[in-house]
């Protein structure tokens, strides 16, 4: 049973509230990319609106979404309420005021500085102090949960937690060793700075903090995505989950290898030498391995499930499955686009490849394909399964809610391949248009512009159907008893025996070791140098 | 712990392909030297039109007949604007930035770094191939950020 479910509706409207409005941002960026004449097209509204997108759905949405997953997950699988409800409301207040200020900030013209924030821009304190409230509601947010899962132990000795409550620490230990470093480049560099209380930054130490928090971020995005794939999607496909201990290996190699990876976003800064580079290298090809496993691992619980269903050949398994239930056509969806993803991101971290992708179109391209599908097309195939246990209502509009998903594949086909392509040609990412001023070479990217910006446009209308079906649920949906929130059994039965990835704590010391190597030295190398600080600019 | 058979296979096989990527990575780093800027130098950004490494800007060709190349990159411009070297040699860029952080890349090849104010970047990198080729700057700097580009004219042997 869920428990609390006011205070996880609560976070899952403003996650919806923060995509509806970056959606319309979105839309309004892939058609000024295509050179194509707006009424209301500007340079400043182009940047300004790339900043909110950014936000809002990287931080925003994600943050909001994420939380109210931990809360019903957690008091689901484990049967019992938070232990602190207060704190949660807490918590959501918290980053509800953050969300404010930090939006306030940014559609008032005070902060076009994009999600990644990088001084020597200068934005409004406002923008800083608002991000800072976001995560430190977040910090509470998981204090929460664990003392949930806390409290559940001390009545359960010995006995494994369930494989959802695992997924979600891990998300949540992740997320407090990134943003550590986050807190700081806030807190020490840029609060202050923006207040006037010190002239000047290092830029490039706020790059290492902003990418030593950049990285784990993205799986703080993504783990919940994979507990959704484990413990979600195999039972609503009709199966079981085929390993529930690899999925525990899984997730405990998350804990310790999210971390030191973040100077693979910093291959072509100066100033950091290239044996550290080399270092994150490592660790980032490493952390391939557990995704490797996760796509083993869940694709084997869809042929159980279409084994279940009555498939008896070498293929058919797939045809049996139930596409058009909302939840797993979005997440079989996301998963395709999460292995061309995948295979993306490990172009880019391969050194000599990156200086051919770097800041280019190849990069949206990239990142839609792994945030913007595998993340956000798995939450909204979540949302149509949960919002209604949450607020006792039958999904509405369910004829869009099937087709959405279908529609987001085929709009982020083209302004994925589109985007991968012009970014190969040398196309940049984050530019208003891309004329340079009737250039040849520039000239032949505008081709697949317009094909970026129809896909841009499919993508607005399948947001829009969504959108539209969680309104109406809200809203209209018809009053009825909704069926409880459960988990997919292991093909093996439930864990009896407490595994060495149980062992969460020992996996933490671990990870902290593993990032003091990779940072502490690198850092502190930094520090002892002699470097020079940067005023602000605000040219927007 | 049970694993299935062909679970532990495919995990032995990802694993293959992990060494498999870091081995390629690693061979192409020590065998052709293929490594990111990493060049580490540090200058004061609010001196640098005095500062004697960036006072003078442009082209210079080496005795070795190995070229080097001094550019600022400022909001929205690159200092010079149109730069001219030859084909076949190699030629080092450096760069730093009087303001907010920009990128620079030159469309079609490897050259591609970040330029952060306080910081001097460097790479060195041979054209085989003449003609002319945009420099973009690649990071967002400000509302002229999509104006800010250059000309690179790799010419015929010297
Ligand atoms: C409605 C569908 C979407 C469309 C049409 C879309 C389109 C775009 C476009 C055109 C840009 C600007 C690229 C640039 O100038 O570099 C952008 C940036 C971005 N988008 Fe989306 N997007 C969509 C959904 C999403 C989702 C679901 C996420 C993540 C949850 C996301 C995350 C981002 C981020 C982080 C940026 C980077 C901003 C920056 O470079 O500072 N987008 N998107
Ligand atoms: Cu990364
Ligand atoms: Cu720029």
């Amino acid at each position: 049973m869920i428990h609390n479910r006011r205070l996880a509706t609560a976070n899952i409207g403003v996650a919806i509230a923060a995509f509806g409005i970056a959606t319309f941002m979105a839309l309004m960026q892939s058609l000024s990319r295509a050179s194509l004449d707006l009424p209301w097209r500007s340079a400043k509204m182009y940047y300004l609106s790339v900043t909110g997108h950014g936000v809002l759905m990287a931080l925003v949405f994600t943050t909001f979404f994420i939380m109210a997953l931990g809360v019903a997950f957690t008091t689901s699988a484990l049967n019992r309420p938070l232990k602190w409800p207060r704190a949660g409301w807490v918590a959501f207040w918290i980053a509800v005021v953050g969300t404010v200020m930090t939006t306030w900030a940014i559609l008032w013209g005070k902060a076009t500085v994009l999600y990644t924030f990088y001084p020597p821009l200068q934005a409004h304190w406002a923008f800083y102090v608002g991000v800072t409230l976001l995560v430190v509601g977040s910090w509470v947010w998981g204090a929460v949960v664990i003392a949930t899962y806390l409290g559940w132990k001390k009545d359960n000795p010995g006995k494994p937690m369930p494989l959802a409550v695992y997924g979600i620490l891990t998300t949540i230990i992740v997320w407090y060793l990134a943003t550590v470093a986050v807190a700081s480049e806030m807190l020490f560099l840029l609060i202050p700075w923006s207040l006037g209380l010190k002239e000047t930054v290092d830029p490039l130490l706020a790059r290492m903090l902003f990418w030593f928090f950049g990285h784990p971020l993205v799986y703080f995005w993504l783990l919940p995505a994979y507990v959704v794939w484990y413990t979600v999607l195999p039972r609503e496909a009709g199966g079981k989950l085929f390993s529930d201990p690899l999925a525990r290996m899984v997730f405990a190699l998350f804990i310790i290898l999210s971390t030191p990876v973040g100077f693979h976003h910093q291959f072509m800064d100066p100033g950091i030498a290239a044996g550290w580079k080399m270092a994150h290298t490592i660790a980032t090809f490493a952390i391939l391995f557990p995704s490797f496993v996760t796509a083993f691992t869940v694709t084997a619980s869809l042929e159980v499930a279409g084994r279940m269903r009555g498939a008896t050949g070498w293929f058919d398994w797939i045809w049996k499955l139930p596409w058009n239930n909302p939840l797993v056509a979005s997440v079989l969806l996301s998963m395709i686009m999460f292995a061309v993803g995948g295979f993306g991101g490990a172009i880019n971290a391969a050194f000599g490849m990156n200086a051919v992708v770097h800041n280019t179109a190849w990069i949206q391209g990239h990142f839609h394909l792994t945030v913007g599908t595998a993340v956000a097309l798995t939450f909204m195939g979540t949302a149509y399964w949960l919002v209604p246990k949450l607020v006792g209502r039958d999904l509405e509009l369910s004829l869009l809610a099937k087709w959405q998903p279908y529609l987001w594949f085929v709009g982020m086909l083209l302004f994925s391949i589109s985007n991968h392509i012009t970014g190969l040609m040398g196309m940049p990412r984050r530019v208003f248009e891309a004329g340079y001023g009737g250039s040849e070479i520039a000239a032949q990217w505008s081709g697949l512009t317009l094909v970026s910006a129809l896909g841009g446009i499919l993508l607005f209308v399948s947001a829009s159907f969504f959108l539209l079906s969680m309104l109406g649920t809200v809203l209209a949906g018809r009053k009825a008893e909704q069926p409880p929130l459960e988990f997919a059994e292991p093909l093996e039965g439930q864990p009896t025996k407490l595994l060495v990835f149980d062992r969460v704590w020992a996996w933490v010391v671990v990870a902290v070791i593993l990032v003091a190597i990779a940072y502490a030295y690198p850092l502190a190398d930094h520090l002892a140098m002699e470097t020079f600080g940067s005023p602000g600019f605000k040219p927007f | 712990m049970h694993v299935d058979l062909y679970e532990r296979i495919w995990m032995w096989g990802a694993g293959g392909i992990v060494i498999l990527f870091l081995g390629t990575i690693g061979v192409a780093t020590v065998s052709q030297g293929r490594l990111p800027p990493s060049h580490v130098e540090t200058i004061d950004p609010q001196s640098v039109f005095a500062d004697e490494r960036f006072a003078e800007r442009g082209v210079t060709i080496h005795p070795d007949g190995s070229a080097e190349v001094i550019m600022i990159a400022m909001m929205f411009n690159f200092l010079p604007n149109e730069i001219r070297v030859p084909a076949n040699v190699p030629v080092t860029f450096r760069l730093t930035s009087p303001d907010v952080v920009h990128g620079f890349q030159i469309v079609g090849t490897n050259g591609n770094t970040m330029v952060v104010p306080g910081y001097v970047s460097q790479f060195t990198i041979t054209f085989d191939t003449p003609g002319e080729y945009l420099i973009t700057c690649n990071e967002y700097c400000g509302l002229g950020h999509h104006n800010m580009s250059a000309t690179l004219i790799v010419e015929e042997g010297a």
